[in-house]
This record gives structure tokens, sequence and C-alpha cells, in this order.
């Protein structure tokens, strides 16, 4: 019998099991080569030249003290390349090199290419800038308010990126027919990856024209599209090449100034040139979590049932676009996926500021929303007289079906999850029977396995593998993506080990280089197992489909009968009677010719055709569950986190090792985020980082980190490979609000902002005892005009994904 | 013993990975905070960018290169790969050493102890949780006994 990924008895014999990364020694004895590691003869060291200014016209740029110092080579400024670029099409709002204006701390202005590093700083510090200051957008309030200076000449008017606004059926009636009406403000501080890599690249070109580039970049196929367009060459004479990531966590994802500069400095020298940030740079590429300011009014009945929802989020969008435009929709398009919705609005905003720009940090857009819902969900319960988990159980979203905002959901294993939390953590003995001081809450989560559509419009797949095997038995996966540490290169040699039963160590896994690999869209939206597995799934079957033809002709078998496992293939009536693996292929080789072939994978098409629509949809989405204990000092305010029990619904574990991995390092993450990191920086017309370093930027080290007990849950989902979702992203998501709702269950104050520092906790603490409410957090957000919304009705209302036109709307009214 | 000439301003760490290509010590700040760097000098662990190239004459130097004998990995180095505990694998060179040390000092510590003794090196994947289980697993087989990893090590709790 053949199941659903067509391997023959169903047994696996590497899906699952706790295999060694393919790549797991290397990177334990020094000899993974990251970026910076990468040193070519003749090569140069480059320097970028930042703006000491948050937002000032450039008057003048004096390079000339620079390029009469002995040992520099070259230097560049923004006129050199004048052509814009940037990750998302509709937002190409950056430069190389600032051209005429510099809008944040951190923006670079101009390029050197020296013979030692040491050289290149001085030269880099000799280059002076003459800027006109002009008046600074420090904050969300202000960017609404003031609309001159505009920080940028484009968006949605004055200092307003973008605004969006989303109605899916009738939210009005659905607050009408609410026992409960709640309403709350939120806020999420912004904050950063930090990866402990910091990003690095060298670029070489050659006499013969072509261009290659080593970057540590999650996404060498964007970086390939932004060198072609900016360097005004042929993409197919450049050459990326993704290193192993030292880190990723989204900070890698958008093309990079430093990469784009040192590709144009290697052609204009004819060197090799390399370049390193500094920490400090890192800190300015930033690209991190959005600081997002929330309004949520939700309606339920007495059961807590939710009747509707109207969601608004500020986003502050830093200096440039990024991916914000996509963040801006991630604010608002999940909160439908794990509780049924029916009636639900959505308005967001991004504003420009003149900080280092925001972008995707794990999570993306979606842990902000997901600490809004959480923990207005658990005021919800206690004003219910509900259980928080039992009130959340009662009202999951249906496994297959149709959200009211058209996001088309398979399984879903959020009740397992809840179940085993509860179970686990003794929650029915603890839950608001702990002493004062010591705390326990829960709060879930739900993400993509990859975002259902490509970053820019096309209709060709997002994922392309390509196998090769040889005669003397290699087999060699060929593939796009990039490992940044969570496995991918693993998984292609798991997936491609099983259907070819071979072992996973047998195989050669290339990746992330433009020239020999087919593209896969990066390392970013929990894509990759989903997607470059099945993609990898495929090429394998077909590689297993020629090799059976010519097996079966050999042992005058039935073709039904030829398996594949312990780098044997035979006929699974007279197992003794086989051949090896390598002796298969030659039967293959000699048949067909030389045995290649390729897989790709295109997610099926989304329900949701509004526009708008395009983010959000994803071919599965994981469920987690979490409860936190902690203990807090009323003295000081401080919070430890003791323990947190963690299910998540990863519909089956390629391999449960590297699974469990990404559970912890998300929960740590999100501890983090919960705690103590933030993005700080001084107000008014500065606007400069306070804390650049990862000393004074806190992070939880081995003393802050929690104990993780971690189960998973297993209903393998059609859309998956071996029935596969994604586990990188999705356990980062319930642990901000967990632990915001066991601070209130320890001391009965709550902290409706992130982090929930010492001092706000504190003041919280204070205020209760002077007999105030005990809350931290905001009142009030800003007053916008808001685009009348774009009606789409929902699949419960016979809507078909479209909009109702805006035209039909207004005769209406 | 390695004899070799170099700017007097480098530092131990841009001794070992410019001139003297062991690029297998890494760098996350340049400023002693993440760990990233760590070397044992003299068995001890120090930040390599915060030492001079200089003040090494004369001492020995172990870095993540020197941990395996030839082919053969050091215990530290088989568990962190087999149990997963060096994801991005950008910290794990100054992890091992640092756990390396510890192991040295202490055949059996605790994890209050392990903690205590790598709090000084960053790890931004691992949530350290699985570089905890491997020091661990390492340190019994150093000690002698033939330890497996306990089952929800690998695949969670039942």
């Amino acid at each position: 019998m053949n199941d659903a990924n067509g391997k023959k008895g169903g047994e696996l014999k590497v899906v699952g099991k706790p295999f060694r990364k393919v790549d797991a020694r290397s990177k334990c004895n020094g000899q993974t080569l990251f970026a910076d590691d990468i040193v070519l003869p003749r090569m140069l060291y480059a320097k970028l030249l930042r703006s000491h200014v948050p937002h000032a016209l450039i008057k003048r740029i004096d390079v000339s003290p620079a390029l009469n110092m002995p040992g520099v080579v070259a230097v560049l400024t923004g006129k050199d390349l004048p052509i814009p670029y940037g990750i998302l099409p509709v937002s190409q709002d950056e430069h190389a090199l600032c051209v005429n204006k510099v809008r944040f701390i951190g923006d670079p202005v101009a390029a050197v290419a020296a013979l030692d590093e040491d050289t290149a700083f001085d030269a880099m510090n000799a280059i002076s800038v003459e800027y006109e200051r002009l008046e600074t957008i420090a904050s969300i309030e202000e960017a609404v308010a003031k609309t001159e200076p505009r920080i940028h000449e484009y968006g949605d008017g004055g200092n307003i990126h973008k605004k969006v606004h989303l109605e899916f059926g009738d939210v009005q009636s659905g607050f009408e027919q609410a026992d409960l009406i709640r309403e709350d403000v939120f806020f999420y501080e912004g904050n950063t990856h930090l990866p402990l890599e910091q990003h690095a690249a060298v670029a070489r070109f050659d006499a013969d024209d072509k261009l290659t580039l080593w970057s540590s970049t999650q996404t060498p196929h964007y970086v390939h599209r932004a060198l072609a367009k900016v360097l005004e060459m042929p993409a197919s004479h450049i050459r990326v090449i993704a290193t192993p990531n030292g880190g990723g966590f989204g900070g890698k994802s958008d093309p990079f100034h430093h990469e784009i500069a040192i590709a144009a400095l290697a052609r204009i020298t004819g060197r090799p040139v390399k370049i390193t940030l500094t920490r400090e740079e890192v800190f300015y590429c930033h690209r991190g979590r959005h600081p997002v300011l929330m309004k949520i009014r939700t309606g339920v009945k007495k059961d807590g049932a939710i009747t509707a929802m109207d969601f608004q989020s500020f986003l502050d969008g830093g200096a440039y676009g990024s991916y914000g435009v996509a963040s801006t929709f991630y604010t608002g398009a999940l909160q439908t996926v794990s509780y049924d919705v029916p009636q639900y609005r959505f308005r967001g905003l991004r504003a420009f500021t003149n900080k280092p720009p925001c972008g995707p940090k794990r999570g993306h857009g979606t842990p902000q929303p997901r600490f809004a819902v959480e923990v207005q969900l658990d005021k919800i319960a206690e004003q219910l007289r509900l259980d928080p988990a039992e009130m959340r159980k009662q009202h999951l979203v249906r496994a297959n079906s149709i959200t009211a905002n058209y996001m088309r959901v398979g399984t879903v294993g959020l009740g397992a999850c809840i179940d085993r939390v509860v179970e686990a953590s003794g929650w029915r003995d603890k839950f608001r029977k702990l002493p004062y001081g010591r705390g326990i809450g829960l709060a879930c989560g739900a993400y993509l396995s990859g975002a259902g559509l490509p970053i820019y419009w096309n209709n060709m797949p997002h994922s392309g593998v390509q196998l090769r095997l040889d005669r003397q038995g290699g087999v060699c996966v060929m593939c796009g993506s990039i490992d940044i540490g969570q496995g991918s290169d693993s998984v292609l040699a798991y997936i491609v080990a099983e259907v070819l039963g071979i072992d996973p160590f047998d195989i050669r896994v290339i990746t992330a280089d433009t020239d020999l690999t087919p593209v896969d869209l990066g390392s970013y939206s929990s894509r990759v197992t989903l997607m470059t597995g099945n993609a990898a799934l495929q090429a394998a079957e077909r590689a297993r489909e020629l090799l059976t033809i010519a097996v079966a002709e050999k042992l005058s078998a039935p073709i039904e009968n030829i398996t594949f496992a312990d780098r044997r293939a035979f006929d699974v009536e007279h197992p003794d009677a086989g051949l090896s693996f390598a002796e298969a292929v030659q039967l293959a080789e000699a048949k067909f010719g030389t045995i290649g072939t390729v897989g790709s994978y295109t997610p099926p098409p989304s329900p949701a055709k509004f526009k708008g629509g395009g983010v959000g949809p994803s071919p599965a989405y994981s469920y987690s569950a979490a409860i936190a204990e902690v203990q807090v000092d009323p003295e000081t305010g401080i919070v430890v986190v003791e323990r947190v029990w963690l299910a998540h619904d990863v519909g089956r574990s390629i391999n449960p090792v590297l699974v469990l991995g990404q559970v912890e390092g998300s929960v740590y993450m999100g501890l983090g985020e919960a705690l103590m990191e933030e993005m700080s920086y001084r107000p008014r017309r500065n606007l400069v980082h306070k804390i650049p370093s990862m000393l004074e930027y806190k992070s939880p080290t081995t003393i802050e980190m929690c104990d993780v007990k971690t189960f998973l849950i297993e209903e393998p989902d059609s859309a998956g490979p071996f029935g596969a979702k994604e586990v990188g992203q999705g356990p980062l998501l319930p642990i901000p609000p967990v632990i915001a709702n066991a601070i209130y269950d320890a001391v009965g104050v709550r902290i409706d902002e992130v982090p929930a520092t010492p001092e706000k906790v504190l003041a919280a603490i204070r205020d209760k005892a002077k007999g105030k409410e005990g809350r931290y957090g905001p009142k009030v957000v800003p007053r916008v005009d808001w685009p009348e919304p774009l009606r789409v009705p929902t699949p419960a209302q016979g809507g078909d994904g479209r909009a109702i036109p805006r035209e039909a709307v207004h005769s209406r009214e | 013993m390695t004899e070799t000439a170099f700017l007097p301003h480098k530092t131990l760490l841009e001794l070992l990975r410019e001139d003297l290509a062991l690029t297998g010590t890494k760098h996350g700040c340049e400023l002693g905070e993440c760990g990233a760097c760590t070397v044992l000098v003299d068995g001890h662990p120090v930040l390599s960018c915060l030492v001079l190239g200089l003040d090494v004459e004369g001492h020995e130097v172990t870095t993540i290169e020197g941990m395996s004998q030839g082919a053969q990995m050091h215990p530290l180095q088989e568990t962190f790969a087999d149990l997963g505990a060096a994801q991005c694998g950008y910290c794990s060179p100054g992890f091992l050493l640092a756990a390396k040390e510890l192991l040295e000092r202490d055949p059996s510590p605790s994890r209050e102890q392990i903690k205590e003794a790598l709090a000084g090196n960053i790890c931004r994947c691992t949530g350290y949780v699985k570089i905890f289980e491997a020091v661990e697993l390492a340190a019994a087989r150093m000690r002698g006994e033939s330890a497996e990893p306990a089952r929800e090590i690998v695949y969670g709790y039942e």
C-alpha cells in the first residue's frame, strides 16, 4: 500500500527520526565557512560611511581626502548608484548609497575600498559631508500629526506609508449580537533579530564580465534581482551564493546596501571586495519587529464565542518601506485562524519615522496582534468567569474551513495542544490558586507554513529542486534554499533519502547558489520545509520512477513490486533478489541516459481574491498552545519565568530533534521580547539608537532562559511533505501574551505592553496598591481618517472572496 | 608551537583569523559582549577580541580547530552535533571551548553550574536548552558512562 507520499508499506525510515543534521559536525569543528571566513587573492576591504544625522539633505560630499590616502583604491557615493531598489515592488525606496537625502542615523552615504580594513576605516572618516538638517518624525503619533517634512515622496499622504481598511461581513451586526464587548489598547515595542553573525559579503567581478557575490543572506534570489536592477547588468551575468547564515530570524531578508556597494566596488576596481558590518551597523540595518500600537474591540457571547472583532494597528515603520506593506497586512491577517471570528474588520496604518527601517522578524507582523488578542481573551474569560483554556477550546476554528477573511485552514491541532499543556502543567490546580507573587497563564498562537504568494507577482513555482544521480550511486540535491541554522539542507537530504531508500549522509546537498540551483524564494515565512520539501519529494519520486522501471525489467518483476530501502532496490516478494542502489542507477542510466530529475512546488490558489488578500494565505497553518509559570517580585517588579510548557501542532516532524530546537529557540526569543528586548532611541531631534551593542541591548542569557517542556502534536496535513507543517516561528507567538497573563495571575496587574520590564510591572503594582486600575499600557490610539473599507462578504454570507466593487458600495449608500 | 609576525595592535582574534587562517574562531561584536570568540589560553576561557596577540606569546592557545584530535572529535563536539546544540553554528566554537574548560574543571556539573559557566556566551538560535543537554551527555560519556539521550530530549514529552 502506498501512503499519501507514495511510500510503499508506509513505514518511514528517515522521516520522523532524530538524525544528526548533515552539516552538524562541520559546524562543531570550525570548518563551516561563513561569509567573513572567505578570503580571495588581492581582496580589498570596504567600509560604509553612515549618516550621523537623522533627517537631512546632503548638500555636498567631499571624498577627495579619502581618495588621496595611500592604500585607498576606490570611493563611491550615491550618484554612482542612482537606481532605487527595495524588497517589495511597491516600495522601491532605497538606494545603495543615499542620493540627496538621509533618513535615519545609520543611512549609508559613501563606500570606500582599500587595501586593508584599517585604511578603509580611516578613509571613511576622512570623507566630509555637509548636511542641511530637516525636522524629524519620531513616532507614530508624530507621523500622523505632521505631514511636513515628508520622509518619502510616496505613500498614503504626509508621513503615512500605508493605510488599509478591510471589512469582512457585517461587524456592526456582530457587535449587536454580543453579550459583552471589550475594547483594549496595547503596545508592542520594536526589537531586533540580533543574529550572532554580523552581516558580511564578498564580491568578485571578473574580466569575463561575471559578478559573484557571497553573502550571509536569507534571500539570494531577491538579492540577485536587486543587483541586476541597480548595477544594470543582465541577471545571467550575476551569481549570488548565500553562505550559511550565522543566524537570520528575518534580519537578512532584504537586499542590503553593503551587498550592492561592494559589487559596484568590485566592478570598478577589478578586485574582490569584502565587507563585514560592525555590530553597531547591524543595529542600523535592523528590519526588525515593528513597534505596533493596537486597539482591539471584540464582542463575545456569554460562553466566550466571538461575534465580531474590530482591530486597528499602527506600525512605526522607520525610514524605509522594506517589507512594511506586507507587515501591515500581517498585523490584521491571522486573527481569524485560531478561534472562529464570524465578522471581522481590520484597519492598519504604517508610518514613516526617522529611525532604522523595520521589517520581518520571526513571526512577521503577527506576534503583536497575537499579544493583543490573547491578553484580551484572558480578560474576557475573567469577566465571563470562564476558564481561559476551556473557553478557547470551545470556539476553535474548524479544520478544513475558510475563515471570514478567506484564509483556508487545513488541519487544526490547537485543541490537542491546549489539552496537552493543561494536563502537563497542572493548570487546573494552579490557575488563580497560587500564592501572591506566583502565577500561571495560558496563550495560543498560529502561523503560516509559507506565504501563499511570492513577493513579486509571477505564476512560477516558489521552490525548485534538481536531483542528479550518478552511476556510482551518488545523489546530489540542488535547491535555492538557504540554511540559516534551521536545518533546511538536512530536510532536503532526509526527504530524498526516504524516497530513494538511502542514507541521508550519502547525499550531497548544494543549496543557495543562483548559478547551480533552481530558484527557491528564500528562508522566510516558515516556507522552506513545506515548499522545498514538496519539491524534493517530487524530484525524488520522479527519479525513483526511472530506477523502478529499469530494475523491474532486470529482475523481471512487476513494477509495483519494486521497492527501495537500505541502499538497495528489490522485489518485495523476493527481497533477496535485488540490486544495490548504485546498480539500480547504472541500469537506469543505461536505459534512459544521465539520470536527473526536477521537482517544483507552487502553493494552491488562495480563495482570497480581494486587494490585500495576498498576505495571510498559506498552504497550512501551525498551532501552538503555551502555559507559563512565573515568579514576580512585588518589591522590584522583576519577573522570573520558571517554566514554559509548549505544545506545537507541527503536522509531522521531519526530524523531531530539529523541531524541538525550533520550539525551544522560539520560546527563548519570545521570552526576550516579552521581558527585556527593545529598540530604544533618544527622543526628538536626534533619534539616535541608545543601545546599539550586545551588552546594552538586553537579551536572555543562560541564566534568564526558562525551562521548556515541549509536546509535539502530529496530525499530518495533506499540504505538507509527509504531512509536515511549520515550526520555526509559530511557537514564539504565544510567549509574550502567556507571560503577561501569568503576571496577572501572580500579582493582579495587567501589563498591556511588551516588554514587561520591571519598571512597568512595579508601576502597575504601586498603582494598584493606591486603589487605581493596576494596569500599565497605552490608553488611546491616534485619530485617523481611514479610507472607506473594502467590503468583502464572508463565506457564510455567500461571498466568493471578492470585494464588493467600490461604486456599488457608494450607490447603495 | 607557531611562530608568526603580525602587526602589534592586532587582537588575538584578528591574529588567529587573519594571520593564521584559523577562521573557526568567530566574532559577534568585537567588544567582549557575546562570547563567540572564546578561546582557551593555557586552558582558561578568554575573549580573543579583548586580548592582544602579543599577550599570548609563550602561552598555549586552544581554538576550535584544536579541539578535535585529528579526525576524532571531542565528545562535546559529538553531542553538540547529534543533539542539535549547533543550529546556525556561529556561536558553537565559543560555547564548545567554554564547556570544555568547565568539564575539565568539574566532570559532573549540575545544570545550574553549566548555566553559570556558559553565561558569558550568547546563542540566539537554540534557547540554550539543547546546549545544556549536550554538555550533560558529553560529561556523562567523558566520565565513562555509556549514556544515551533521554527520550524527551529527541522526541519531546509524551
